[in-house]
């Protein structure tokens, strides 16, 4: 009972950075109607400038998180300027494959950073573990559960009650009237951009937590994001937060227990487990779990 | 007063919608713009509100002017702050979201402290609204969906509020109310400019009204002439001579529709 207690905090712990890098895909879908694939290198350049902050400027952790996801931030909303703004009114599709240039590129620029060398973000947890109600965990998953929902929740409150947030949702749903109600509709994607950048340089962090470091590759790790916002709904950000939590768990499920239960399947059947969900989801319900039905009167 | 002065629009390079088209909204009243579909109506509002380039439209020759300063360069958000509004064809209101985020939107460039305001007195204006403020906008009926969308331009606090087919879509009833809350808004003093089809509607609240076909204007009369104006009666009333009345008589493509003589 203990071990599977922990098993599950364990996948609930991968699950809310999973769940943390799909916020960022659904907040740009909803805006531009793009798919990002330059998540996965924003992601990594995340972890990298969270190391440099750390160890290259001396700055406290905390500190060096908070500046890793402004430099992201940044970073993001100029790609947006100049990768993606000229494509406004172009075909969805021709937008995504641009995005998919920009990961080209941000990843070479991410080798060219890092190197063969293995980045670790300095971060205070460690392997260090703590009693939870007698059964002991990794502070690291409780720290990455925490972190994850509060920028989650943080996020989420911006959208619902602040102005700009309003606005936001309203260029979501029609550009043209946003722009009637006098709404600066670029400006929205840009913030949108920067909001996607900052919340993939917090899960590169904490994905860049792990005990031996990360490489570039690890980028890999971020398309996992695309099983939980298939799961979740593209356009619902409650929907990527419970698909994250999902796909995290089952895949820590299937790496602590498929070897007992279903020897068949072989090791590492746990990378397949978030693709095969996604199959699956595409075949019985495509628009995802919480994807909102669209409103419409009959 | 906000005018268009010799406006000429062109949709991709090439297709010429508005050939030199002048109308102005004096301060204070109801004006008219008639005509059938595809006369360009719509694209004189887009012009005025700076949404043109979105359709791929530009501006070739002319001005729009608001109180004598030149607006037609400005982009949709600054034309709003500049005091325009406008309520889009097919009411467009943001379907997820509920009554009073969509009039919360319209208030994006209002200043903070007058968005209470505002509310209390687009809901005491539209009382119906009032009573849903909280249930999502899509599934109020179409009438309640054009009272929203009015609403939403109002929470601007526009001076001038240009409307794009108001009664599209609704039945006589709902149509007569929305036209009595058009006069009492412009009663608050604000100008509106209404472009219609519902030519009767639109001609029994307005004080001059215009007439267009094919890109130009090309009658501009006050709205109790046009109302008695033979030729309107029969093309845009539907009413003609009495007399007349067998179908063998209707050659309606025989009768070439002259209207500057």
């Amino acid at each position: 009972m203990e071990a599977l207690i922990a098993v599950l905090i364990r996948g609930l712990g991968v699950g809310s950075t999973y769940a943390l890098l799909a916020v960022g895909f659904v907040i740009i879908y909803r805006a531009t109607d793009v798919v990002n694939f330059a998540q996965p290198a924003l992601m990594i350049l995340g972890a990298y400038y969270t190391s440099l902050y750390v160890f290259n400027v001396g700055m406290p952790f905390p500190v060096a998180v908070i500046a890793a996801m402004i430099t992201m931030a940044v970073i993001s909303a100029l790609t947006e300027r100049i990768a993606l703004r000229p494509m406004v009114g172009e075909p969805p599709f021709a937008a995504a494959m641009v995005t998919f240039g920009v990961f080209v590129v941000l990843f070479i620029l991410a080798f060219r950073l890092i190197g063969t060398n293995v980045i670790v973000v300095g971060d205070p947890w460690g392997l260090e573990r703590i009693d939870l109600f007698g059964i002991r965990v990794n502070q690291i998953d409780l720290a990455k559960i925490v972190i994850s929902m509060i920028a989650i929740a943080v996020v989420g409150v911006f959208l619902k009650r602040s102005r700009v947030g309003l606005a936001m949702r309203a260029t979501a749903l029609d550009q043209e009237v946003a722009l009637a109600q006098g709404v600066n509709v670029g400006r929205m994607f840009g913030l949108s951009w920067a909001i996607s950048g900052a919340l993939a340089a917090l899960s590169g962090m904490l994905i860049g937590t792990a005990a031996g470091g990360v490489t570039p590759l690890v980028a890999f790790v971020a398309l996992k994001a695309l099983p939980v916002i298939i799961l979740g709904g593209l356009d619902s950000i409650q929907g990527s937060v419970y698909a994250g939590l999902i796909i995290g768990v089952a895949e820590s499920l299937t790496r602590a227990y498929s070897s007992t239960y279903f020897p068949w399947v072989g090791s590492n059947f746990d990378i397949v487990v978030p693709y095969a969900i996604m199959i699956l989801v595409l075949m019985i319900r495509p628009y995802g779990l919480f994807g909102t039905p669209e409103v419409q009167r009959v | 007063m906000l005018a268009v002065e010799n406006l000429e629009v062109v949709y991709e390079d090439v297709i010429l919608v508005l050939k030199g088209i002048s109308l102005s909204v004096p301060e204070g009243s109801i004006v008219a713009l008639l005509g059938a579909n595809g006369a360009g109506k719509t694209t004189v509002l887009r012009a005025i509100t700076g949404l043109l380039d979105i359709h791929r439209g530009e501006i070739r020759k002319g001005k729009v002017t608001l109180d004598d300063k030149e607006i037609h360069h400005l982009d949709a958000p600054k034309t709003v702050a500049a005091g325009v509004g406008q309520v889009m064809e097919g009411r467009r209101i943001l379907t997820e979201l509920s009554v009073e985020e969509n009039l919360r939107v319209g208030a994006h460039t209002a200043a903070r402290g007058t968005v209470q305001d505002n509310l209390d007195r687009v809901f005491t204006t539209f009382p119906v609204l009032a009573d849903r403020r909280r249930s999502v906008a899509g599934y109020l009926s179409g009438g309640e969906q054009q009272m929203l969308a009015i609403g939403r331009a109002l929470m601007a606090e526009p001076r001038y509020l240009l409307l794009d087919e108001p009664s599209l879509g609704l039945a006589p009833l709902i149509v007569q109310q929305i036209r009595d809350l058009i006069v009492e808004i412009n009663e608050q003093g604000t100008s509106v400019l209404l472009v219609e089809q519902n030519a009767n509607m639109a001609l029994s609240i307005a004080s001059h009204g215009y007439i267009m076909e094919t890109g130009k204007i090309v009658m501009d009369k006050p709205a109790a002439v046009l109302r008695d104006d033979e030729d309107v009666r029969e093309f845009y009333l539907g009413l003609r001579e009495e007399g007349a009345a067998s179908f063998r008589d209707v050659k309606h493509y025989k009768r070439r529709k002259r209207w500057l003589s």
